[in-house]
C-alpha cells in the first residue's frame, strides 16, 4: 500500500544524521500483517508513522481487525 | 449469550406489536401506516396500504363496520380517528386500477370457489394472485349478487363495478348461473385440487353426508384453518357466520381460507405461524397522556371527507408507538431503532463465528444506566443485554482491545501503589467505620476527601478507617467479571482485616458494587451518614446563591434513601433546589458503562441533552457527573462544594482531565500519609517537566494520551532512544511503545523544560522490511 509520507521524507534520523527514505515495511495487528511503504532511516531502520496515517487509514484497519 | 434469555428479552419489548387499530381489524389493515401517508397527502400510497389488506377496497370501504375505530387510542385524547371515512378518502383520492398480478407458486393448483360473494371473491383474488388456476362458480347471474340488492343509497353500483373490473379482466374463470349441488361437488373434487365453499347463508347446498355438519346443518369449520372434514374442502363466509356476519368477517374467512388452500397445495403445515390471525388485543404500550386532546373533524363533503379534510383528520393520529426508552435515551435513539431489534442484532453479533462483528461498538456504547428499564412498561433493560453481550465478547476473545483498555489502565492505577491505601484512623488501632471515597472523588476534588474524612473522624465514635482504591466498576462495565470479582475480593479482604467495619462510600457506584456482593458488607452512603450525624460547621465562605437543579447519578437510581438525604442536606444548608424530572428517572451523565471511551459522540449527546434540560446550575453528588457537565460547559457543583464552600465559583471549576485525575489521586495519598499518619513516601518524580499548551492538552485528552505516556516517550528518546529531527522547526519527533500502543510525541527541550507540540498513537506494530 502506498502511503503519503507527509513531511516524513524531510525528517532526519537524529542518531544516523540521515534523511528518511520511503521503504517497504510490514505493519502488524492482531495476527495480521500488511506491507506498506513508510519513511525509514536507511541505516538504523527507525520508521516514522505520520499522524494522518495513524489517525486515519491505520485506525480504520485497526478497528476493522478488532471487529473480526 | 443465552438464546432463551435473549428471546425472553425480545418478547418483552412491545414496540413491534401492532397498533390497536390493526390488531382489532380481522384482516389487520395497517391504519397507522395508511394514516401516516394520508397525513402527508400521499393518497396513492395510503390506498396501496389499504388495498394490500382489502382485495375489494371500494366495496369494503363503504360496508365495513370499522372495529378499528372502537379500539383507536385517540379516544383517550379526543375522539377516535375516523378511519372508516379515511379509508373511503383513500379510495376516492388514491385509487389505482392496477390489474391483478400473479406470482409463480412452486406448486400450482386448481381451485374451485363456490360462491362469488365477498368471501369467495376474496379467496379467489388471493389464490389467483398467488398463481393458482381459479374458477369461480356462482348460482346467480352476476358476481356479488347480494350486494347488488343493497341499493344505490348504501352501495352505489359504480362502487361495486370499480372493484369487479379487475376481476373480470383477470384470467380467472367466472362461471355464473351455475348452481353447485352435492352431485356437482363430487364432480368438482375430481377436477380441482381444492374447493372453497362460500355460497353465503341462503343458497348453501345440502351437504349432509358429504361433510360433517353442526346442529344448524352448517359444515363444521376449523376457525383457524377453515378446513372441513374433507381434506380438500374449505369453507367460510356467511355460510359460517350466518346472516349477521359482517362483511369484514367474510373478507377474513376468504383471506385465511385462501392461505390454508395455498399451504395445502404446497404441502406446507396448515397450522404453523398463525398466531394473531383475526382480531386480537394488542400489547403495544402507548402513553396517550403525552398527547393533547383533539376532537375528530367532521366530514366536509356530504358524508365524506374532501382530500384536505382527510389529510387533517389523518394528522390527528399520534401515531401509536411505545418507544418509551428511545425517547429518553440518546444512545437508543442514535442507532435509529428500538430494543427488540437491538437485542436481535446484538445476539446475531454475538453468534458470528467468521466475519465482521458490526455491532461491537453499539454494544459498548450503552451507558448501562438502566433508565430504559425504569421507563419501560415491561422493564426491558438494554443494560442487562449489553452487559451480557460484553461478558460474552470478553469470554470469546472478541472484545476490541481499544474499547476499554484506557479505562482499565486508569482503574489499575487506582488499585496500585500510587493510590491504594488502608489505615485505621490516626492514633487508633480499631475501626468501627471504614470510609471509601472512591477513585473519582479523589481524582476530582482531593481536598474534599481530606475535609470530609476529618469531619467523619471528628463525628463518628469508634474510629473511622480509610480505604483508598477503586470499586472495580470499570471492569464490570468492560465485561471483565474476572477483574471485577478479584478487585472486590481484595477490598473485602482488607475490610475483613479491619474486623468488618461499617463501610461508608462517597460514590453511589461504589455503594452499588459493595451492595451487589454476596454476603454484602454493611455499607452506607456518605450522604445518609451526614444527614444522620450532622454536617461540618458552616464554611467561612457561604455557598453561592443559586437555585440548583439536582442531577441524581444513574447508579443511585434505586437508592431513594440516598436521594432523599441529599435533598434534606441541601435544605439544611439553606440551598434552594429543584428537580430535573422524577429523581429515579434521570439520564446518565455519559460516563456510565465506559460509553465515553468507546463512543464519545453518543456520550456527549447524552450529557448535552441532560445539560439542556434546565438552565439552572446543576447539583451533582457524583464527582464524575459533575466533571462531565463541566467538560461540556454546563455549570455544575458537587454537594461537597456547597458543604465546604469554595473560594472561587465552584460551578466554574474545570474538568481535571485524565492526567490530572491520576496526579490528584497520587497527591492525595502522599498528603494523607504525610499529614495524618506522618509517613513519608518516596516522591514520584514526574520527569521531565512538561509544558503543554491548553489546546494541545485537550487534544491529548481527546486521544486518550496521558501526560505520563508523553513523559515515557520523551524519557526514552532523551535517554538515547531513536528519534527524528524536523530540520525546519528543530523539533524532536519520537515514539515509544510501552505495551500495546505506540505513542508519538513532537517536542522540544526549551530552557530545561519539555515543550510538547503534539502527540498521537496507534496500536499497529511497525515491523521490519518484509
Amino acid at each position: 500500500m502506498k502511503i503519503d509520507p507527509g513531511n516524513g521524507l524531510k525528517l532526519l534520523c537524529a542518531q544516523c544524521r540521515l534523511p528518511l527514505v520511503s521503504a517497504p515495511v510490514t505493519v502488524r495487528y492482531l495476527g495480521q500483517a500488511f506491507p506498506v511503504e513508510l519513511p525509514r532511516c536507511p541505516q538504523c531502520g527507525y520508521t516514522y508513522v505520520p499522524e494522518d496515517l495513524a489517525t486515519g487509514k491505520m485506525l480504520q484497519v485497526e478497528q476493522a481487525l478488532e471487529d473480526k | 449469550m443465552d438464546g432463551t434469555r435473549v428471546r425472553e428479552w425480545e418478547a418483552r419489548c412491545v414496540e413491534e406489536q401492532a397498533p390497536a387499530c390493526a390488531a382489532s381489524c380481522p384482516v389487520h389493515v395497517d391504519a397507522r401506516a395508511m394514516l401516516a401517508h394520508l397525513a402527508q397527502g400521499r393518497f396513492r400510497q395510503a390506498y396501496e396500504v389499504y388495498a394490500r389488506a382489502i382485495p375489494l377496497p371500494s366495496i369494503i370501504s363503504h360496508l365495513c363496520h370499522h372495529p378499528c375505530e372502537s379500539a383507536c387510542l385517540r379516544a383517550q385524547a379526543g375522539d377516535p380517528l375516523r378511519i372508516h371515512l379515511l379509508e373511503r378518502a383513500c379510495v376516492a383520492f388514491g385509487r389505482t386500477d392496477i390489474p391483478l398480478r400473479t406470482q409463480r407458486p412452486s406448486k400450482r393448483g386448481r381451485v374451485a370457489i363456490v360462491g362469488a360473494g365477498i368471501s369467495g371473491l376474496t379467496a379467489a383474488i388471493d389464490l389467483y394472485t398467488k398463481g393458482h388456476d381459479v374458477t369461480v362458480f356462482e348460482a346467480a347471474a352476476a358476481l356479488l349478487p347480494r350486494l347488488c340488492l343493497l341499493g344505490e343509497q348504501t352501495l352505489p353500483a359504480a362502487v361495486i363495478e370499480a372493484d369487479l373490473a379487475r376481476v373480470r379482466e383477470s384470467r380467472m374463470a367466472l362461471r355464473l348461473s351455475e348452481t353447485v349441488d352435492l352431485a356437482r361437488l363430487d364432480g368438482l373434487l375430481a377436477d380441482f385440487d381444492a374447493i372453497y365453499l362460500a355460497p353465503g347463508n341462503g343458497s348453501r347446498p345440502d351437504l349432509a353426508g358429504w361433510l360433517d355438519l353442526d346442529d344448524k346443518q352448517r359444515p363444521i369449520v376449523d376457525p383457524l384453518t377453515f378446513a372441513t372434514s374433507h381434506p380438500a374442502v374449505f369453507a367460510g363466509g356467511r355460510l359460517r357466520h350466518g346472516d349477521d356476519g359482517a362483511p369484514i368477517l367474510s373478507v377474513h374467512d376468504g383471506r385465511y381460507a385462501a392461505l390454508s388452500i395455498d399451504r395445502a397445495l404446497q404441502g406446507a403445515s396448515l397450522t404453523a405461524n398463525r398466531d394473531n390471525q383475526g382480531a386480537y388485543a394488542s400489547r403495544l404500550y402507548v402513553d396517550t397522556s403525552r398527547h393533547p386532546a383533539a376532537p375528530a373533524l367532521p366530514p366536509d363533503i356530504g358524508d365524506a371527507y374532501g382530500a384536505e379534510q382527510a389529510q387533517k383528520e389523518a394528522a390527528r393520529c399520534f401515531p401509536c408507538h411505545c418507544l418509551e426508552c428511545v425517547r429518553v435515551c440518546p444512545y437508543l435513539e442514535h442507532y435509529g431503532s428500538h430494543p427488540k431489534r437491538y437485542i436481535r442484532e446484538i445476539y446475531n453479533n454475538d453468534s458470528i463465528v467468521m466475519g465482521q462483528h458490526k455491532s461491537n461498538r453499539m454494544v459498548d456504547s450503552c451507558m448501562l444506566c438502566g433508565l430504559c428499564a425504569a421507563v419501560c412498561p415491561n422493564q426491558v433493560s438494554m443494560a442487562d443485554v449489553c452487559l451480557e453481550a460484553r461478558q460474552s465478547m470478553v469470554d470469546k476473545g472478541k472484545m476490541p482491545p481499544s474499547h476499554h483498555e484506557f479505562a482499565l489502565r486508569d482503574m489499575a492505577f487506582s488499585q496500585g501503589e500510587a493510590f491504594a491505601l488502608l489505615r485505621h484512623q490516626p492514633g487508633r488501632r480499631q475501626s468501627r467505620y471504614l470510609f471509601f471515597p472512591g477513585c473519582q472523588l479523589s481524582a476530582s476534588a482531593p481536598q474534599h476527601v481530606l475535609q470530609i474524612y476529618a469531619h467523619l473522624c471528628a463525628t463518628l465514635e469508634g474510629g473511622v478507617g480509610l480505604m483508598l482504591g477503586c470499586c472495580g466498576a470499570p471492569a464490570r462495565w468492560a465485561g471483565r467479571e474476572d477483574l471485577f470479582a478479584a478487585n472486590l475480593e481484595n477490598l473485602r479482604a482488607q475490610w475483613a482485616s479491619f474486623d468488618q467495619p461499617r463501610l461508608i462510600t462517597a460514590c453511589s457506584t461504589c455503594l452499588r458494587a459493595f451492595k451487589d456482593l454476596d454476603a454484602a458488607p454493611a455499607v452506607e452512603s456518605l450522604w445518609t451518614v451526614l444527614e444522620r450525624e450532622g454536617l461540618p460547621p458552616r464554611a467561612a465562605s457561604a455557598p453561592p446563591v443559586s437555585d440548583y437543579a439536582i442531577h441524581d447519578p444513574c447508579t443511585a437510581r434505586q437508592e431513594t434513601a440516598v436521594q432523599d438525604s441529599v435533598r434534606r442536606l441541601l435544605d439544611r444548608l439553606g440551598v434552594a433546589h429543584h428537580e430535573l424530572g422524577a429523581p429515579g428517572l434521570g439520564t446518565c451523565c455519559g460516563f456510565g458503562g465506559l460509553a465515553s471511551f468507546v463512543n464519545p459522540e453518543v456520550a456527549d449527546k447524552v450529557v448535552d441533552r441532560r445539560a439542556d434540560e434546565d438552565p439552572a446550575d446543576y447539583l451533582a453528588y457524583c464527582a464524575m457527573c459533575r466533571d462531565n457537565f463541566a467538560r461540556r460547559g454546563k455549570r455544575a457543583v458537587h454537594l461537597l462544594d456547597l458543604i465546604f464552600g469554595a473560594a472561587a465559583d465552584p460551578a466554574e471549576r474545570a474538568d481535571p482531565g485524565f492526567s490530572r485525575r491520576q496526579e490528584n489521586r497520587a497527591r492525595l495519598k502522599t498528603e494523607l500519609l504525610r499529614d495524618l499518619w506522618q509517613e513519608a513516601t518516596p516522591t514520584r518524580a514526574a520527569r521531565p517537566d512538561l509544558s503543554i499548551a491548553d489546546d494541545v492538552r485537550a487534544d491529548l485528552e481527546r486521544k486518550w494520551i496521558l501526560e505520563e505516556d508523553v513523559r515515557q516517550v520523551v524519557r526514552h528518546a532523551e535517554n538515547g532512544g531513536a528519534r527524528l529531527i524536523d530540520p525546519d522547526s528543530g523539533h524532536v519527533i519520537a515514539s515509544y511503545r510501552p505495551a500495546a500502543i505506540t505513542y508519538w510525541v513532537e517536542y522540544a527541550i526549551e530552557d530545561g523544560r519539555c515543550v510538547v507540540y503534539r502527540g498521537y498513537s496507534h496500536r499497529m506494530e511497525v515491523g521490519d522490511t518484509p
